[in-house]
């Protein structure tokens, strides 16, 4: 008994180990084709304009060069506008989205709230049927007019949505005692003391994960402006990019108008426009290591239950 | 547990205060969802911008009838139905194995590297993939082109242009984005499952393979009900970002790439066919729920506990 007990667990041994190697080959395989684009791209934005277009987009260049980051950094009028506009964007749309995502679901998770089941189905129903992108676009554009407005860059799609109004609502319902709200309002303590002192500061880890979540969909947003905005003043990086793929022209012409008889004849084209692309992700690539534990566990709590 | 309810009466909180807290949000929320579905109208309409919203013609069914007369319909309905299933299944797929793999590493440093590695491409936007798309097959210089087929002597492709290839780019970018992040979902389904089968499971002779497909498998059989059900309720919804961006917004492509979201878009503000736009969408709106109630009722059949309503 002992003696195939013994032989049985050396087998598993053996066989956990292979099945080990296995997993950190094929794992180490998808990790590198997961990254392998997001190299290409930083390479190319490194290499000389020259070999890019006789040798096209290599992954070992003949010519390194940092043209393209030189240039931009010349006609960072243009790009950091836009660098600007997606940042201010990003940091209010998140922090007016966090705010307003944790007030409405704070009601929700009150038990004895007379309307908290007509309110989860008001925003429910959100989730099941929505009018489409056309009538959508005619309030904004015919009754609010934010066409052309910073406003069309933050107010559309992603300021409050029901995926994350239930996602913190489930954390206050888990982790929040319904006791400790009780004994507040015994101290004479008012709702929105309540929310502000009690409930917003001990549902700090959801705050991070939902802000994280918003920041991503406005930093990474295009599709606002695509409907909403025609002035290319008003664009972030990401339509900004869009616009340099559909026209390197917009660039040499700023160029142009800025910096007449400089002699630059040979404008790097393709590396820079790689170049603003490895910016554009920049932001993200720098915050993902600290970020990532709250985008994993938003992730988790998120697919259990809407 | 019923009976004490019925005997102790809820006391309510006061409203005032708390409906206060929600308005904002309430607000935003009617403004943004509520009001558009009450624009669905615009879909019988002759829209003309000289006339505006509320003074354009009715036009009872015209423009439905004119968006079912053209092949359009069909082949948006079609690409957007097969791309849905053909992400459906492969997604689940490559998941399932990621999740495996990765729970075989344990609570390693190696885990956490390659999980960061497959998520990162979660975070980018489809602006920057289309870019990276680009970088690989423009023809020019792209890498396809001028590193892969050259070296083994082929002739160079216009990606572009070709769209037999497409189903399969697009598929694959799809996997490339959304792999890693999809695989936690059932990486933590699997850390759920009770370690005293798998021993019991090694106890009776079955090797690592056989514990996978007998033992992890059968125990995620209920998440991958709900992902693939959750799944299908979106299936006449196409992500707008891969099929309009990273194509390039390319015309010789449209017969594979448009899908009912691509084609609003162009309705609306390429085409300037509001009426025809409008009545895609309605079309998407209606089928979408009609497919979203009826996923969720079986939800509820299969396991009530997940169901979302």
């Amino acid at each position: 008994m002992a003696n195939i007990q013994t032989s049985a667990s050396a087998r598993e041994m053996g066989d956990t180990k292979k099945f080990k190697l296995f997993a950190t080959i094929v794992g180490g395989l998808f990790s590198l084709i997961a990254l392998i684009p997001i190299i290409l791209i930083v390479i190319a934005s490194f290499t000389d304009e020259k070999t890019l277009l006789a040798n096209g987009y290599s992954f070992f260049p003949q010519k390194w060069s940092i043209d393209a980051y030189t240039y931009m950094a010349q006609q960072w009028s243009t790009i950091g506008r836009a660098y600007m506009i997606s940042t201010v964007v990003t940091l209010i749309g998140t922090v007016v989205s966090v705010l307003i995502t944790t007030m409405i679901a704070y009601p929700m998770s009150r038990k004895n709230f007379r309307y908290r089941n007509i309110l989860s189905f008001f925003v429910f129903f959100t989730m099941l049927f929505n009018g489409g992108v056309v009538p959508s676009y005619m309030m904004w554009t015919q009754i609010f007019n934010i066409k052309n407005t910073i406003w069309a860059l933050i107010l559309p799609n992603y300021l409050c949505g029901a995926f994350n109004i239930f996602l913190v609502r489930n954390y206050y319902t888990g982790s929040i005692p319904d006791a400790l709200i009780e004994s507040a309002q015994i101290d004479g303590a008012s709702e929105l003391t309540i929310f502000f002192k009690i409930i917003l500061p001990l549902a700090i880890p959801t705050v991070a994960t939902i802000s994280l979540f918003t920041a991503l969909v406005y930093w990474n947003d295009w599709v606002n402006a695509l409907y909403y905005i025609q002035k290319p003043q008003y664009y972030g990086i990401q339509n900004l990019l869009i616009r340099i793929m559909n026209n390197i022209q917009y660039l040499k012409s700023g160029a142009a108008s800025v910096a007449v008889g400089t002699g630059s004849v040979d404008l790097p084209g393709t590396a820079v426009r790689m170049s603003m692309a490895v910016i554009g992700i920049l932001p993200i690539v720098i915050i993902y290591p600290f970020v990532q534990k709250y985008f994993v566990k938003g992730v988790v709590v998120g697919a259990v239950k809407g | 547990m019923e009976k004490k309810k019925s005997k102790v009466k809820v006391k309510y909180a006061k409203s005032g205060p708390l409906l206060l807290i929600a308005a904002p949000g309430i607000l935003y929320l009617l403004i943004n969802n509520y009001i558009p579905m009450f624009g669905i109208f615009l879909a019988f309409k002759n829209f003309s911008y000289k006339k505006g919203i509320f003074g354009s013609e009715w036009s009872g069914f015209d423009n439905f009838q004119f968006l079912f007369r053209t092949k359009d319909a069909l082949i948006m309905t079609r690409n957007t139905i097969l791309y849905n299933l053909a992400f459906i299944i492969l997604g689940i797929v490559f998941a399932i194995f990621i999740a495996i793999l990765l729970n075989a590493l344990g609570d390693s440093l190696r885990t956490k590297f390659y999980q960061s590695a497959m998520l990162l491409p979660n975070l980018m936007s489809w602006v920057v993939i289309a870019y990276m798309v680009y970088a690989f097959l423009n023809a020019d210089s792209g890498f396809i082109n001028n590193s892969v087929i050259k070296a083994f002597g082929g002739k160079s492709v216009a990606w572009y242009m070709e769209s037999k290839f497409w189903p399969f780019i697009l598929t694959f970018v799809y996997l490339w984005k959304n792999m890693g992040y999809q695989s936690i979902i059932y990486l933590a389904s699997i850390a759920g499952i009770d370690k005293s089968i798998y021993e019991a499971a090694s106890l009776d002779g079955a090797t690592k393979v056989q514990q996978i497909f007998r033992v992890t498998l059968p125990m995620l059989k209920p998440t991958v009900i709900i992902m693939t059900l959750m799944a299908v309720g979106r299936i006449f919804f196409s992500d707008f970002g891969l099929f309009y961006q990273v194509p390039m917004n390319s015309g010789a492509l449209y017969s594979v790439t448009q899908t009912i979201d691509t084609y609003v878009y162009r309705g609306l503000m390429e085409l300037n066919d509001v009426g025809m736009s409008a009545a895609a969408g309605l079309f998407q709106s209606v089928l979408g729920f009609i497919v979203v109630v009826s996923a969720n009722a079986l939800v509820r059949k299969v396991d009530s506990d997940n169901a979302l309503f």
